[in-house]
């Protein structure tokens, strides 16, 4: 104890700082380096033909990553279409139908646990429920909907959140003025909140078109020569592409491939990330209150 | 003060915030066209009340209410008693203004709009004479579509009342309408509510004994959840009933 009080203060605060700016500096280059490492070797092979020509198994610089690309698009389009609706729904029943009780509380902790599940559990349930007992077979449709489970959590927790920052006194004002429940919801709730949860909703799908395990148990190929014509064809995509040429190619030039491949799928993320910070940039300059 | 009419009847009325009992008993005649002002302690059970006239407290989780409220022939508390319908005729402004962040002509419509009204002259001729009430109307005329967030927050609350205006209620109730703001903006809506008790009848909470002494008809004490004394305001004021209130308007306590 003697000893920590001959420090002064002002170089306690000052080995702090050192500390956080030495953690910071650590993220930022190892996050440069990261991307630097899929770039110099990935952009070298992406051309116009790579993105938009047919895979080529047998000679690999033949062809390209379109099926790759198109399934992993369609993937986050069902995911979308899958989770953003019942995501926001359940978030907009739970904050402002459900009472506050200790079930409706349980429901919650429930749903922000389930948040934490390895994604590959969510494939075992999707192989077990989508594709053997609904029988709809290892398909896109299967993949949404394993997808679109493991992203839920996170599209209701952030839609809640955004719902909550939504002040209490402008429910208050609508319910005085007579408005019903759903008008003030739909009034003066929602229009405040949306951006929030899409937000919550994108950045969800984002991580689940990046996932890799789930997709192998219930419907992602590694090689198809055609694009998928329904929503029940298995489908290629990104990140089990990327793992492929990685780790079961042959060739020579699979490596190149596989940055490449993994540099459109953080791309295709960049955008759609991009888009958060759009929505978000617009909120605030909304945003009054 | 000869009118006998009764507008908001409690009779034996109780209520519970879980376990905790904030009203007791009350009993209290409230006068059409007058404007009746609650006073008393902090956390006395006079935001309480004027919550229990429209309905507000069922928002509150746990709230129990028991005994009778009339609004004119309607039990206010009764299941059968169609909340919305309610809360239009009884507006409520409250105490920091919560105008919505939309536009000056969004928020008086909203009300309006609420109920189906989408005639866009009906609802400028409504927007404009509420603002002409609310005494807004010159201040704002001329910038309807800014935000109603760029007003100061005298007129915000001139807004929130031309708001309750708007869907012409039969009672407003308003919950230390004033606290927030400072006296210049504080005289306007003093002077609003005088006129405006012609067409109905004004329920104010106030922390402010002189802001009572000033407008209203009727004051009404209260004190742990209890009407202590409620009487014409300056019989209240000259001579007090009770050696609470006097105490109380004299600032022995409170």
């Amino acid at each position: 104890m003697v000893k920590t009080e001959m420090i002064s203060e002002n170089s306690k605060q000052n080995i702090v700082f050192m500390i956080t700016r030495a953690a910071t500096f650590f993220s930022v280059v190892v996050l440069f380096l990261v991307f630097m490492f899929v770039f110099m070797e990935g952009a070298a092979v992406i051309n116009i033909n790579f993105l938009t020509k047919m895979w080529s198994h047998s000679d690999i610089r033949q062809g390209g990553i379109f099926p790759a690309l198109v399934g992993s698009v369609f993937l986050g389009m069902g995911v979308a279409i899958v989770s953003i609706p019942i995501g926001i729904g359940t978030a907009i029943y739970l904050n402002e139908y459900a009472k506050n009780n200790l079930f409706t509380r349980s429901i919650k902790l429930a749903i922000r646990n389930l948040a934490g599940i390895p994604s590959i559990i969510y494939g075992l349930f999707g192989l077990s429920f989508f594709v053997l007992f609904l029988q709809l077979g290892t398909s896109l449709v299967a993949a949404s909907l394993t997808l679109g489970v493991m992203t839920l959590p996170w599209i209701i927790t952030a839609s809640e959140e955004a719902l909550k920052a939504v002040p209490l006194s402008f429910r208050e004002g609508s319910y005085a003025l007579g408005a019903s429940k759903w008008q003030t919801i739909r009034g003066n709730v929602l229009p405040h909140s949306w951006s929030g949860m899409l937000t919550g909703s994108i950045l969800g799908i984002s991580r689940a078109m990046g996932e890799t395990a789930p997709i192998i148990v219930v419907g992602a190929t590694f090689f198809m020569s055609y694009l998928p014509t329904s929503p029940f064809d298995k489908f290629m995509a990104l990140p089990y592409h990327t793992f492929i040429l990685a780790t079961q190619h042959s060739s020579q030039y699979a490596r190149g491939y596989a940055l490449g491949t993994a540099l459109v799928l953080i791309c295709l993320t960049f955008i759609l990330n991009l888009g958060v910070f759009i929505i978000r940039y617009k909120l605030r300059k909304k945003k009054e209150w | 003060m000869t009118t006998e009419k009764v507008k908001i009847n409690f009779e034996k009325f109780n209520c519970w915030y879980a376990e905790k009992r904030i009203l007791f008993d009350i009993n209290l005649k409230i006068h059409p066209n007058n404007i009746t002002a609650l006073i008393g302690p902090s956390g006395c059970g006079k935001s309480t009340l004027l919550r229990c006239i429209n309905r507000m407290n069922d928002l509150i989780t746990n709230c129990k209410v028991q005994g009778r409220a009339y609004y004119d022939k309607i039990l206010i508390h009764d299941q059968s008693t169609d909340v919305v319908a309610l809360r239009k005729k009884i507006g409520m402004v409250f105490q920091k203004p919560n105008p919505f962040p939309m536009s000056i002509f969004d928020n008086v419509a909203y009300g309006l709009r609420v109920q189906n009204i989408k005639d866009k002259h009906t609802l400028q001729k409504i927007v404009q004479q509420s603002l002409e009430k609310a005494e807004l109307w010159n201040e704002v005329k001329d910038r309807l579509h800014l935000p109603a967030f760029k007003l100061s927050g005298g007129q915000q609350q001139r807004l929130c009342i031309a708001r309750a205006l708007a869907v012409k209620p039969d009672i407003l109730l308003l919950d230390e309408p004033c606290s927030a703001l400072d006296p210049i903006a504080t005289a306007k809506i003093e002077t609003l509510l005088q006129k405006l008790k012609e067409e109905m009848t004004v329920i104010i909470v106030t922390h402010n004994m002189q802001q009572a002494k000033r407008i209203s008809d009727y004051t009404c004490y209260l004190l742990n959840g209890k009407v202590i004394e409620y009487s014409p305001t300056q019989e209240i004021f000259n001579h007090p009933k009770h050696t609470l209130t006097r105490e109380y308007l004299n600032g022995e306590f409170g």
